[in-house]
């Protein structure tokens, strides 16, 4: 690819934890797993490098703590790093490192120019507003002061994601796991974000369900050209999403490269393990 | 006036640390400053913060007007106005011209006010944002970083629900273009008042210990989305059945027998003056 990516991320560092003179020398073998054993800190996410182009999708695999959902959460601003870069290529963030900005800039950014889908409906939906209600709140964020207007993109994204206009008005605590993830999706497309963060968005869904989220993930890609950052631990999910796969283990990407070949001829033995583990 | 009362019920320290929380609110207008609420002889919820900024700022000359939701002789109003005169022998006044300071529960007065009198508000809720989020902390930082989206989404969702903005009073406003505020429980109707106004608006919550302000000539813009523009109460083709005034906030009277619904001044001292200039000219035309 010959354009430049749409996100940036460079040497991303996030500990839980001052670090101790054990462990500050991160090359030493003093850690169990990401975790420091004489002071407690925990290293969630280590140096961790990546690129996102416009309109593919970035998978990240690896087990339970590896660093997935943080790394996640960093880059959507909801926890902040404890160093590294990012840049993001839009026209007023050129060159600029999101990561030093103020939180009221952060925010802008999330607002306009991320959508994110939580793997918990409740950290992305407010369970007591109504459905509308919580795709316009982004669209208020963003500077919306128009209800026809708000109110007709919400009723287009949940059409869009199959959510029967009748229950609109409804809150989506009253919806299947299902249904709560399609509200979810259609907040975080309403700005047409050019970024996307799908943080295990069908674990704990049934299968038919499950089918529905990923076809319709497929379809927005397709149909709008979002980059998407998708993070599970269920290979079927990556191989049928993602593009390109980065493998993270203990807080490193220990793995990256086309889905199929990562998939397929996996080269670190870690990420042998996991291909066999489950086919 | 008690003999072994301070002046004003407070110590001068007390009413010096109220003071300069109100000198703070007035620079930064429509932002909540927090101040030590003191105890009060009344219940928290029945205007003690009101009552400390009436307290810290009387003085020896003025004269006080207290109303409770438009009217002079309600209960609250007349045990403030008790409390006050007893601590500090001032004079007491229905009438809202001649009052220098006026503490209102839920209501700004009729009758304009002007640049030598000092409004003092009753907050129950001085957070607008409290019912989207319930942690301070992050109220606070909502506010810091004028993210209001949670107070548009609240009339959103009415709009959603009920087809209207359905604030019936507390109706949140832009204060100079910066801080929204909750202008206490006063009606859609007060609102406007609050807009350049040439009196000087203090707003004071006892039981959330914040007191805030909207000083003279300053901008209040009600919240109201461009398709629904902010609307106040309508009093069209109704008149006040004591003094036939029109145009001003009525309370509805429901007859309980007839069913019979008939409309009067909600501000009592202003329909008094009404009736009272009714009856002068009355009586000028017969024995003049």
């Amino acid at each position: 690819m010959d354009e430049t990516p749409i996100l940036q991320v460079r040497n991303l560092h996030k500990q839980f934890g001052p670090g101790c003179s054990h462990c500050t020398d991160l090359d030493a073998d003093h850690l169990e797993k990401n975790f420091c054993t004489s002071c407690g800190t925990v290293y969630a996410v280590r140096d961790v490098s990546l690129d996102l182009y416009a309109g593919e999708i970035l998978g990240v695999v690896g087990e339970s703590g590896s660093g997935k959902s943080t790394l996640m959460q960093c880059l959507y601003f909801d926890t902040d790093v404890t160093a590294g870069a990012a840049s993001i290529n839009v026209p007023h963030l050129a060159g600029e490192n999101v990561f030093g900005l103020s939180s009221q800039q952060k925010r802008a950014i999330r607002n306009h120019d991320f959508g994110m889908v939580y793997q918990n409906p409740i950290h992305g939906l407010k369970m007591d507003f109504s459905s509308i209600g919580n795709i316009a709140e982004k669209l208020i964020a963003a500077g919306s002061r128009r209800v026809d207007e708000m109110e007709a993109t919400g009723k287009r994204l949940l059409e869009n994601v199959q959510i029967p206009l009748h229950r609109m008005k409804e809150e989506p605590r009253n919806f299947s796991g299902g249904m709560q993830q399609r509200v979810q999706i259609a907040k975080a497309l309403s700005n047409n974000p050019p970024i996307l963060f799908l943080d295990e968005v069908t674990t704990g869904l049934d299968l038919s369900v499950q089918a529905n989220v990923l076809d319709l993930i497929k379809k927005i890609q397709r149909d709008l050209g979002i980059s998407m950052v998708v993070v599970s631990h269920d290979l079927a999910v990556i191989r049928m999403l993602a593009d390109r796969t980065v493998v993270m283990l203990n807080g490193e990407i220990i793995e990256q490269g086309l889905t199929d070949q990562v998939l397929e001829d996996p080269q670190h033995h870690y990420t042998q393990q996991l291909v066999y583990s489950l086919l | 006036m008690k003999a072994n009362t301070h002046f004003a019920f407070f110590d001068e320290g007390s009413k010096k640390e109220i003071r300069r929380a109100t000198l703070k609110a007035v620079a930064i207008p429509g932002y909540q400053v927090p101040f030590a609420s003191r105890e009060m002889p009344i219940a928290r919820g029945w205007g003690t913060g009101g009552l400390q900024l009436t307290l810290s700022l009387i003085g020896k000359q003025d004269v006080l007007k207290v109303i409770d939701q438009g009217a002079d002789e309600s209960v609250n109003a007349v045990s403030i106005k008790k409390l006050v005169q007893k601590t500090t022998g001032i004079k007491v006044t229905e009438q809202t011209e001649k009052a220098d300071l006026i503490q209102s529960r839920h209501r700004i007065p009729e009758v304009p006010l002007t640049k030598d009198q000092i409004l003092v508000l009753q907050v129950p809720m001085p957070e607008p944002l409290r019912a989207v989020e319930a942690r301070e902390y992050m109220t606070k930082r909502m506010h810091s970083e004028d993210d209001y989206s949670g107070v548009w989404l609240m009339l959103f969702e009415q709009i959603m629900k009920y087809g209207k903005t359905a604030t019936a009073a507390d109706h949140p406003v832009y204060v100079n273009g910066r801080y929204v505020m909750a202008p206490s429980p006063i009606p859609r109707f007060d609102n406007p008042k609050m807009h350049q106004s040439e009196a000087l608006i203090l707003l004071g919550a006892g039981r959330e210990k914040k007191i805030y302000a909207v000083p003279p000539h300053t901008d209040v813009a009600s919240l109201a989305f461009e398709d629904y523009p902010f609307q106040k109460e309508s009093f069209e083709g109704i008149h006040c059945h004591l003094c036939g005034a029109e145009g001003v906030f009525m309370d509805e009277l429901v007859d309980q027998e007839t069913g019979k619904t008939t409309h009067q001044c909600n501000d009592t001292s202003f329909c008094m003056e009404q009736l009272n200039k009714q009856q002068k000219a009355e009586v000028a035309s017969v024995y003049g």
